[in-house]
């Protein structure tokens, strides 16, 4: 479990203090995919960097599961001194956008990296790192050079780098977002596997809503420094509870006020129901018929995801009214399609 | 050979022979003079230029600002003192250290004294061009700030440190040729009190040859094997584009730092 409690984070700049956090209280549970999501400036670096104190908090706490003092007392990270500080570290991992390989080493001697630093002798780290080099999937590029690499491979190489110390967090600062969406979806099964198979915690940061829906079970919402909403993806992104939340969720925007003329509308489901009992309520309820003209779901953790092009009657009365019992649902998001072609 | 010679004017005769004679061994005062001063200056002014970066207030291992400042001072008033006036100046140093204040021997200490906050500086800009991303890495896995500098910093930056060091070698070695005007030896003072002192240009313009092919040949060997060694730019696609911007960029780089 990590414990965020009460953090604040001021920046000094130029022009007086500026606050990047604000009274921030998180926990993440042990074993979790977590994401952090929000807009670009929101501070979910900021607020990753305080689990491993690369940004230290101007206050509050950091909690980190297993990190006890003699008397069995949670430490706050932030109060140790810097050998132990170290020390803690090393049980969390973090990968970045960038993948901040070291340029002059080959991808072997990256992945042995930690474990030179943590005394562990040259040829354990190597063995280690040929099975790390076989779980991220490239065995053979234990001597290539990470400027060799391509973007995805790159970002394998960061993870192997970061599981060499056996950690307990990892941390990802827009571990996907220099890649493109294949990559992406493969680096996030990738991280997923991890976490399914060594129990690792794995803390997401994203400003992409895909990832989150694609990978983690729980989300925080984060606007202008304060937590604004956080609970189970399902929960949070079927119906998000703030205005924050919900400009993230869709961006599009959905007019509510604005009856759309007949024609085609694009449901999104955004777990919860699956499409089936909406469109068969669609016709007891109101007696609307509707074609479906294409369906495109997704399942992220066991629910359904996804968009749906509904061909809407003739009637505008009726078009209307099944409009209006669309945008009623709770996990529904109802948009009309203006350029759509067969 | 012997004939050429006679068919010569014996003035120019004269020079030539004696650039044949004492070529050999100002070549050898010339080298050994710079190594040894280049490798005193780089026992310092590497330290000290690690220093210059990682003792900042958001560095890896941040030092009081009054010793920073003391550092940047030290550094700014010795590049600012002429290398003629310095080596005047440095006279009694250079006795209680090498035991003369003339000769070659005497002028490996003000051009020691001279390089030292060059090569820092040199060691600073190359520091300063690191990816900041690698060393947040580093802390991040637990590194200590003594392990990030020997461990991520320095070998990370072992190419453009090798740009730098071959820009100080051969500045090393052109402003050793000015010590001929204080009693030093090698190729400067050949040019300088030979050459020009007594209007005997085939030796002036024989020594500057010289002089301008070994600093070419040291340049030239700096630049290859900092590009060479280079792990950026290995990928088989950029290679001669990668290859060709390093070669400028350490070209550049030269001419920026050409002055201590
Ligand atoms: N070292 C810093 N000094 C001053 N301001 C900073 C610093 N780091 C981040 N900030 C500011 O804090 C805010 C949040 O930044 P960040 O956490 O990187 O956002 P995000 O990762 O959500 O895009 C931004 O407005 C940024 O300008
Ligand atoms: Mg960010």
């Amino acid at each position: 479990m990590i414990e965020l409690k009460h953090i604040s984070k001021v920046f000094p700049t130029a022009d007086g203090e500026f606050q990047a956090l604000t009274d921030v209280d998180l926990t993440i549970p042990t074993g979790d995919i977590f994401g952090i999501v929000g807009m670009s400036g929101a501070g979910k670096s900021t607020l990753v960097r305080c689990i491993n104190l690369l940004e230290r908090p101007t206050s509050g706490q950091v909690l980190i599961d297993g990190l006890l003092d003699e008397s069995g007392q949670a430490v706050d990270l932030c109060a140790l001194p810097p050998a132990q500080l170290r020390q803690a570290r090393r049980g969390i991992s973090m990968i970045f956008q960038q993948f901040n390989l070291l340029m002059q080493r080959t991808c072997l001697d990256n992945i042995c990296f930690p474990m030179e630093i943590a005394g562990v002798s040259k040829a354990k780290a190597r063995e280690r790192a040929r099975e790390l080099l076989e779980t991220v999937g490239l065995p053979d590029k234990a001597d290539a050079y990470p400027a060799q690499l391509s973007g995805g491979q790159k970002q394998r190489i960061a993870i192997a780098r970061a599981l060499a110390s056996d950690p307990k967090i990892l941390l990802c600062d827009e571990a996907t977002s220099a890649l493109d969406p294949t990559t992406t979806r493969a680096i996030l099964r990738l991280i997923q596997d991890i976490n399914r198979r060594l129990g690792i915690t794995v803390v997401v940061i994203t400003h992409e809503m895909a990832v989150v829906e694609e990978i983690c079970t729980h989300v925080a919402i984060l606007e202008h420094g304060r937590l604004v909403e956080t609970g189970a993806v399902e929960t949070v992104f079927s119906n998000p509870q703030t205005e924050a939340g919900r400009r993230l969720v869709y961006p599009e925007g959905v007019q509510i006020d604005r009856l759309p003329p007949a024609g085609v509308v694009r449901v999104a489901f955004n777990g919860g129901s699956s499409y089936e009992p909406l469109i068969a309520s669609l016709a007891i309820d109101c007696g609307v018929k509707v074609n479906i003209l294409g369906a495109d779901t997704r399942n992220v953790n066991g629910q359904a995801f996804g968009t749906m092009l509904l061909g809407l009657p003739e009637d505008q009365t009726e078009a209307a009214k099944a409009m209006s019992y669309l945008k009623a649902q709770k996990d529904v998001t109802v948009e009309e399609v203006h350029d759509y072609h067969g | 050979m012997a004939e050429f010679f006679v068919s010569l004017d014996p003035k120019i005769a004269e020079q030539l022979q004696y650039l044949i004679d004492n070529v050999p061994f100002a070549i050898w005062e010339t080298f050994y003079s710079t190594v040894l001063a280049t490798l005193f200056a780089y026992l310092i002014g590497l330290p000290l230029g690690v220093l210059l970066v990682v003792g900042e207030k958001d560095g890896v291992l941040p030092l009081p600002k009054a010793l920073m400042s003391v550092l940047n001072v030290v550094v700014n008033l010795l590049r600012s003192v002429p290398f003629l006036i310095l080596m005047v100046v440095v006279f009694p140093l250079s006795r209680v250290l090498v035991g003369t204040s003339i000769g070659t021997k005497a002028t490996i200490v003000p051009l020691f004294i001279a390089a030292f906050p060059f090569v820092a500086r040199l060691v600073e800009s190359s520091i300063r061009e690191m990816d900041r991303g690698v060393i947040e890495a580093a802390q991040a896995m637990g590194c200590s700030p003594f392990q990030i500098i020997t461990k991520v910093i320095l070998p990370e930056c072992v190419p453009s440190l090798l740009t730098g060091f071959a820009t100080a070698f051969v500045t090393i070695l052109s402003y050793g040729a000015m010590s001929g005007a204080i009693g030093g030896g090698g190729l400067g003072a050949m040019a300088l009190n030979r050459g020009y002192t007594r209007h005997q240009n085939v030796v002036l313009w024989g020594a500057v040859i010289l002089l301008v092919i070994l600093v070419q040949i040291f340049q030239t060997i700096g630049t290859r094997l900092a590009v060479g060694m280079d792990r950026r730019l290995s990928d088989k696609g950029g290679k001669k584009r990668g290859r060709k911007a390093a070669m400028k960029k350490a070209s550049n780089e030269r001419r920026i730092g050409g002055s201590m």
